[in-house]
């Protein structure tokens, strides 16, 4: 696969796998508005995935579509960033993991608009309204766990502590990454960084939290070397199409 | 659906209502008008709306359970996307009926107490559980497919905040039955294992479907005054045998087989005739005694429990940011 | 025992489909403030349309008349039928009138 299409695939790899996760919540929520929320959200990150992996698989060209890749690669192959594959933990955890994700999403859509190739910037004009509202979901969220009780604060506090080594991974850029910014396909995903770490930064001061300590980043998704969850969730997620090789559902 | 008793027994009614009060709502309902939130209306018709609209809730709220079992291993992007659509609805559904019961003077987490503790009941159905992908298929076209069948009338029924809730639900609904329908088309159409999993499916959530209409009608003694006050219209034999009539040609068109050795047509009656439902059964998940009921409630009661800081948390977080806006002002 | 204090309150949900028409009523959802009610109204009740407007409302907030002053408060109306255009009759050939 080449550069452009590999750039395709992270796009739909970190929907898709963020995606599947949320969708974990469903019949769980803390509360059943709760539960419609995060049902909108992975809702909205399953059909990104959906357009994302389909351009991959047209731009690479061997008859693979979106299905064949979600559901047909191993985990070397997948290329979403660490942090989408987090396990959801309590409701403090998965949403420490929306709002570094969300606000990430809503800065990188924005940019790709612009993208020179006219699917990624459609697919990301169409995604930044419901981005947008995601960051806001998240941002909100932590607000009122951060700045409820002790017990949540506490919990607040643990879940970003346990998702903030995955925050550098967002904005490395790799020759992927050059490759596309080159041909004006990418953004400048470092160029985010500072805009990031604004709503990040305010997001916690009106929540009455401290910024969790700087810390040795853990990365490797974008070149499939992934954490421990993503085997589990893949063999879940695939488990019919590998089951029943040939079928169609 | 919402609502079988199968106590028998009949409570003592300790108010006794000004008969001229009765007969005027009585002739309000019978004229086809709507009670609001606020008109009078006797104790029972409150009690019994009461219990209705929050059982019908509850009903909606475990029916996301069987199928989300199977978002995660939806075997593709658009299987994942409806499945994950439908399951959203079912939980908008419940928080629909849940604020239309709480016009009548009970609240959202007095309803969940009544379910979690087993004094309130929800649809038999979801009591069974999801073994395979074909199950989703067979929920969808059975299982909503008879849920259709009821609600589609209680868009009319006389208390006004419910009707306008199955109204939104009903428009809702479309999709529900013709995804699950089209799931077993394509299954039966597909490998033999495939199909094998769908006949499978169908074998065990048909019989549980047909209980979905309730006891038998001379064991319904509620039935005539649900009629009158439009909480029903079809007795539970007539909407049993229109399901079995609508369904079974469909069953047929994909190639699958009704698992009742008694299914006939009946030329004269211009209906089929078909077995009989195992009432013992179905008394026995009436009791809580399903196959899968205790997980359903374990499920419930784990969201509610663990969800318990996350919604004291937003509480008092919307307490201090008032106070703090109070102290400004 | 559940504890009502403790319950997240009930607002009421006003949702314009369309520009051009007005906010109809459609439910409530629970929520602890302002911000969440719209956000849960939002994803109540607008989940398959876009660029609706929401009100939300406290339901305690909600002033309604009373069922059985319905005579004192309506019913003058119905003497005052010169309100409504079938009072007046107009010649056959008039259009749009």
């Amino acid at each position: 696969m080449d550069a452009i299409a590999t750039y395709a695939l992270r796009l739909g790899d970190d929907s898709l796998i963020l995606g599947q996760r949320l969708s974990e919540w469903c019949g769980h929520a803390p509360a059943l508005e709760v539960d419609l929320s995060l049902a909108n959200v992975a809702l909205d990150q399953v059909g990104q995935a959906t357009h994302f992996l389909n351009l991959a698989g047209e731009l690479e060209g061997e008859g693979r579509d979106g299905d064949a890749l979600a559901f047909r690669r191993d985990v070397m192959d997948f290329t979403n960033c660490l942090l989408v594959e987090q396990p959801n933990g309590d409701f403090a955890q998965t949403i420490a993991r929306q709002l570094l994700f969300s606000h990430y999403q809503e800065l990188l859509f924005t940019a790709l608009t612009a993208s020179s190739n006219t699917s990624i910037a459609a697919i990301a004009a169409k995604a930044v309204k419901e981005t947008s509202y995601h960051a806001t979901l998240a941002s909100d969220w932590v607000v009122r766990l951060g700045d409820g009780t002790d017990e949540s604060k506490a919990r607040m506090v643990a879940g970003l502590d346990w998702m903030w080594r995955f925050a550098d991974e967002l904005f490395a850029m790799d020759d992927v990454d050059a490759a596309a910014l080159k041909d004006g396909v990418g953004v400048d995903k470092a160029a985010l960084r500072p805009a990031w770490d604004a709503r990040i930064d305010a997001t916690l001061a009106e929540a009455t939290l401290v910024r969790p300590a700087p810390r040795r980043a853990t990365t490797g998704g974008r070149i499939g070397h992934h954490s421990e969850h993503l085997g589990h969730l893949l063999s879940d997620m695939q488990f019919l199409q590998r089951a029943y090789p040939g079928a169609t559902w | 659906m919402y609502t079988t008793d199968m106590s028998g027994k009949k409570k003592a009614e300790a108010v006794t209502e000004d008969p001229a009060l009765i007969a005027a709502f009585e002739a309000r309902v019978a004229n086809d008008e709507f009670i609001e939130p606020k008109d009078w209306m006797p104790e029972a018709y409150r009690k019994t709306l009461v219990r209705q609209m929050s059982q019908h809730a509850h009903s909606e709220i475990v029916g996301m359970l069987p199928e989300g079992n199977w978002i995660s291993r939806a075997p593709n992007l658009r299987r994942k996307a409806i499945l994950l659509a439908k399951v959203q609805d079912e939980g908008g559904h419940g928080l629909y009926l849940y604020a239309a019961a709480e016009t009548l003077g009970t609240s959202r987490d007095e309803m969940t107490e009544a379910l979690l503790s087993g004094k309130a009941k929800y649809s038999t159905i979801f009591n069974y559980p999801t073994l395979t992908w074909a199950d989703i298929g067979a929920i969808g076209w059975l299982v909503d497919g008879a849920a259709i069948m009821n609600q589609v009338p209680l868009q009319r029924t006389s208390y006004g905040p419910y009707a306008r809730a199955m109204v939104r639900i009903c428009k809702e609904e479309s999709f529900h039955q013709r995804q699950g329908y089209e799931i077993m088309m394509h299954l039966a159409a597909g490998t033999p294992e495939q199909k094998r999993m769908a006949q499978d499916a169908l074998n065990r959530w048909w019989w549980p479907s047909l209980m979905m209409f309730g006891p038998p009608d001379d064991k319904s003694p509620n039935t005539a005054q649900s009629m009158r006050w439009r909480i029903k219209r079809d007795t539970n034999d007539e909407l049993r045998q229109k399901f079995v009539d609508i369904t079974v040609p469909q069953a047929e068109a994909i190639g699958l087989t009704v698992p009742d050795d008694k299914l006939a047509w009946n030329e004269e009656r211009g209906a089929y005739d078909f077995g009989e439902v195992d009432w013992e059964e179905f008394a026995a998940v009436v009791r809580g005694e399903g196959p899968v009921a205790k997980e359903r409630l374990q499920a419930r009661q784990k969201a509610w429990d663990e969800g318990a800081w996350v919604r004291e948390a937003a509480r008092v977080h919307a307490e201090k940011r008032a106070a703090a806006k109070l102290a400004a002002e | 025992m559940s504890d009502p204090s403790k319950e997240w309150p009930l607002w009421e949900v006003f949702v314009r489909g369309k520009g051009g028409l007005s906010h109809r009523h459609v439910g409530s959802v629970h929520a602890v403030d302002a911000k969440m009610a719209l956000e849960h109204a939002r994803d109540t009740y607008t989940r398959r349309m876009e660029g609706v407007s929401l009100w939300v409302l406290p339901s305690a907030q909600i002033v309604a008349s009373d069922p059985g002053d319905a005579g004192a408060l309506f019913e003058p109306a119905e003497d005052k039928v010169y309100r409504h255009p079938t009072f007046y009759k107009i010649p056959d050939g008039i259009t749009h009138i």
